[in-house]
């Protein structure tokens, strides 16, 4: 049988595509039910329920969610939720989708996790360009003050909680979790050293929890149906429900809900139709452009977040997956990684800075007919600088995930078509005749 | 021109939002940008003041965002993702064909932007910040135009909400 979607937290928006998002549908469809039942916990019984569930965060790093609550330092006061909507992965449009269509599943996720960590302001960092999104959630949240969800003493529990919708403009590292504290103080969204970490000192250097959209989507289930419910679905160490988005090359290009441990190719040829005009795959790449990438050889190994790390060399990142026919050049979208890693580089580390742009330079050369022979291995070489042994999980010579993120596609032209490009860039030498120095090379 | 009497109220409402006045950097950028079309020097001297910050803290943030336009730009911005999904779904003909069509049409400025998020759309842009997609050239021509005649009625600049400023 053809694998099918497991909905938890794509149910309501995908059924009442055209209302799911008013506060009178949500209500309808069982909205703050799950609050309701939380305010009645201890907020150490949250904790160890989301504990208990294995929840993971969705935002690209797969922490343990309750273990990032729990390393909040005790007794200091006040701390914060810093919820991460800024969604700049490529090709990853999952918060988009929840933002848009379940405002108020992600507002109930952020009330219960604000009462289960004891702040009382809470923050959602929304990606600038989400217009309609910002306004969905914008009413949600002005929605949710009126029926008094959020405010002073919560349906009489006494709790009190603010919640603050906060707008980027345009800035992919916002979504490192340190990057986003920084642009919500008001300035540059640079990352910053850790330790100490944001649960210790965050926004304002207080204890602060960031958490992705689709995780805080995720809490209200958890807290409705119990950690063992949510545990009893997945793989191994992978729990429960993820949302992949699909792009590329495919038929059905989307977010799909399932169950982890599904396979890649059940994802990508059952869930989303295959390679679009009956083509052939060439590459896939299984986690946002930061992630290393696959070929068909991979098709078969499971979602699962540990063996994609431990056995494939590679993540499951932000959850987007890309897929690429056998037409494809894996230069050209190599390159156009690097140039987005280059343009987003936020200047403040001297490997990422400078290697970037050079990264994205030689690619640009090499992907358009100017390549030169050596430039495989010199990209090999100063690459060692940016992703430390250039492997996965790299070493790091940055602050943040973004500096041995460059060079990911270089791993992934290495792994699978060193020699091909080799003689390729030989055979684009010779053809050319001479070697165009860079003011040369047309833009 | 300074905030008007209404958005300096709301700016003020904002501001008192935060546990610490600076956060209100990037909202107050956002609506000066939708008040003026661009951000202009007296916004971010105006927001400086606001906020008790120098200028300069407000104007390096500020540039380092690609929302903020600092010169002046058409009322329709259009945004056109050329990054990976849209790359081999004809994202950059797109990009090409629109910047042909409009290069001496003051009213709309065309851009290339990174990844927007909304890859199942590919290829797909924004026109003040609303999404479209997929969409060939002559389509995306027809719903720009649309919203130059009014039939389409455009998010302000910053993308806040439908309708002027």
């Amino acid at each position: 049988m053809a694998a099918q979607e497991t909905r938890i937290i794509t149910k309501f928006l995908r059924e009442r595509p055209d209302d799911s998002f008013t506060i009178d549908a949500a209500l309808a469809n069982g909205a703050y039910e799950g609050l309701k039942k939380a305010l009645a916990m201890t907020p150490e019984d949250i904790i160890t329920e989301v504990q208990t569930s294995g929840l993971r965060g969705r935002g690209g790093a797969g922490f343990g969610t309750g273990q990032k609550w729990s390393f909040l330092p005790k007794d200091v006061f006040p701390r914060y939720l810093a919820v991460n909507g800024d969604e700049g992965e490529p090709s990853t449009f999952k918060d988009h989708m929840l933002v848009e269509g379940d405002p108020h599943q992600v507002i109930e996720g952020v009330i219960i996790t604000s009462y289960a960590i004891q702040c009382h302001t809470a923050f959602i960092y929304l990606r600038g360009e989400f217009g309609l999104g910002a306004e969905r959630l914008g009413q949600a949240i002005a929605d949710a003050y009126d029926k008094g969800f959020i405010g002073k003493n919560i349906l009489g529990s006494g709790f009190d909680l603010e919640i603050v919708l906060h707008r980027g403009a345009g800035c992919y590292i916002a979504g490192d979790e340190t990057g986003l504290l920084s642009s919500l103080e008001g300035e540059r969204a640079m990352p910053r050293i850790k330790p100490p970490f944001p649960a210790v000192q965050g926004v304002y250097a207080a204890p602060t929890i960031v958490n992705n959209v689709e995780t805080m989507s995720t809490v209200p289930h958890i807290i409705n149906k119990g950690g063992e419910w949510y545990a009893s679905m997945g793989v191994n160490r992978s729990t429960g429900t993820r949302i992949f988005s699909v792009s590329g090359n495919v038929e059905r290009p989307g977010n799909y809900e399932i169950e982890l441990g599904m396979t890649f190719r059940e994802l990508i040829y059952d869930l989303a139709g295959g390679i679009k005009d009956g083509k052939e795959l060439g590459f896939f790449i299984p986690g946002g452009a930061s992630s290393p990438w696959l070929i068909a050889e991979h098709l078969d190994a499971p979602l699962d977040m540990d063996s994609v790390q431990s056995e494939l060399k590679t993540m499951l990142g932000s959850g987007a997956v890309m897929v690429f026919d056998e037409t494809v050049d894996p230069l050209l979208v190599a390159w156009r990684i690097a140039k987005f890693f280059a343009h987003e580089s936020c200047g403040k580390c001297t490997p990422c800075r400078e290697g970037s742009g050079w990264v994205e330079k030689v690619l640009y050369r090499m992907s358009h007919g100017y390549g030169r022979p050596e430039d495989m291995d010199l990209l090999l070489g100063f690459g060692n600088n940016l992703a430390l042994g250039m492997s996965w999980p790299p070493g790091m010579t940055t602050i943040c995930q973004l500096g041995p993120s460059v060079m990911s596609p270089t791993q992934s032209l290495r792994n699978f078509w060193y020699d091909e490009i080799k003689e390729r860039m030989a055979r684009d030498a010779e053809a050319r005749g001479e070697i165009l120095v860079r003011s040369e090379v047309p833009a | 021109m300074p905030f008007t009497p209404a958005n300096l109220d709301l700016a003020r409402e904002t501001i008192a939002k935060y546990p610490q006045k600076k956060s209100a950097v990037l909202p107050l950028l956002h609506l000066a940008q939708d008040q003026d079309g661009h951000v202009t020097p007296a916004a971010i001297e105006e927001i400086a003041d606001l906020l008790d910050l120098t200028p300069a803290l407000v104007l390096g943030t500020c540039s380092f965002y690609t929302m903020f336009k600092r010169e002046p730009i058409g009322d329709l911005l259009v945004s056109v993702c050329t990054n990976v999904s849209c790359l081999v779904n004809g994202g950059p003909d797109l990009l090409d064909h629109l910047q042909r069509r409009y290069a001496a049409d003051s009213d709309v400025t065309v851009e290339e932007v990174e990844c927007i998020a909304a890859c199942d759309l590919a290829p797909v842009l924004q026109v003040n910040y609303e999404f479209h997609g997929p969409l060939t050239g002559p389509d995306a021509e027809t719903v720009v135009d649309e919203y130059k005649a009014g039939k389409r009625v455009a998010r302000t600049i910053s993308g806040t909400r439908v309708g002027k400023s």
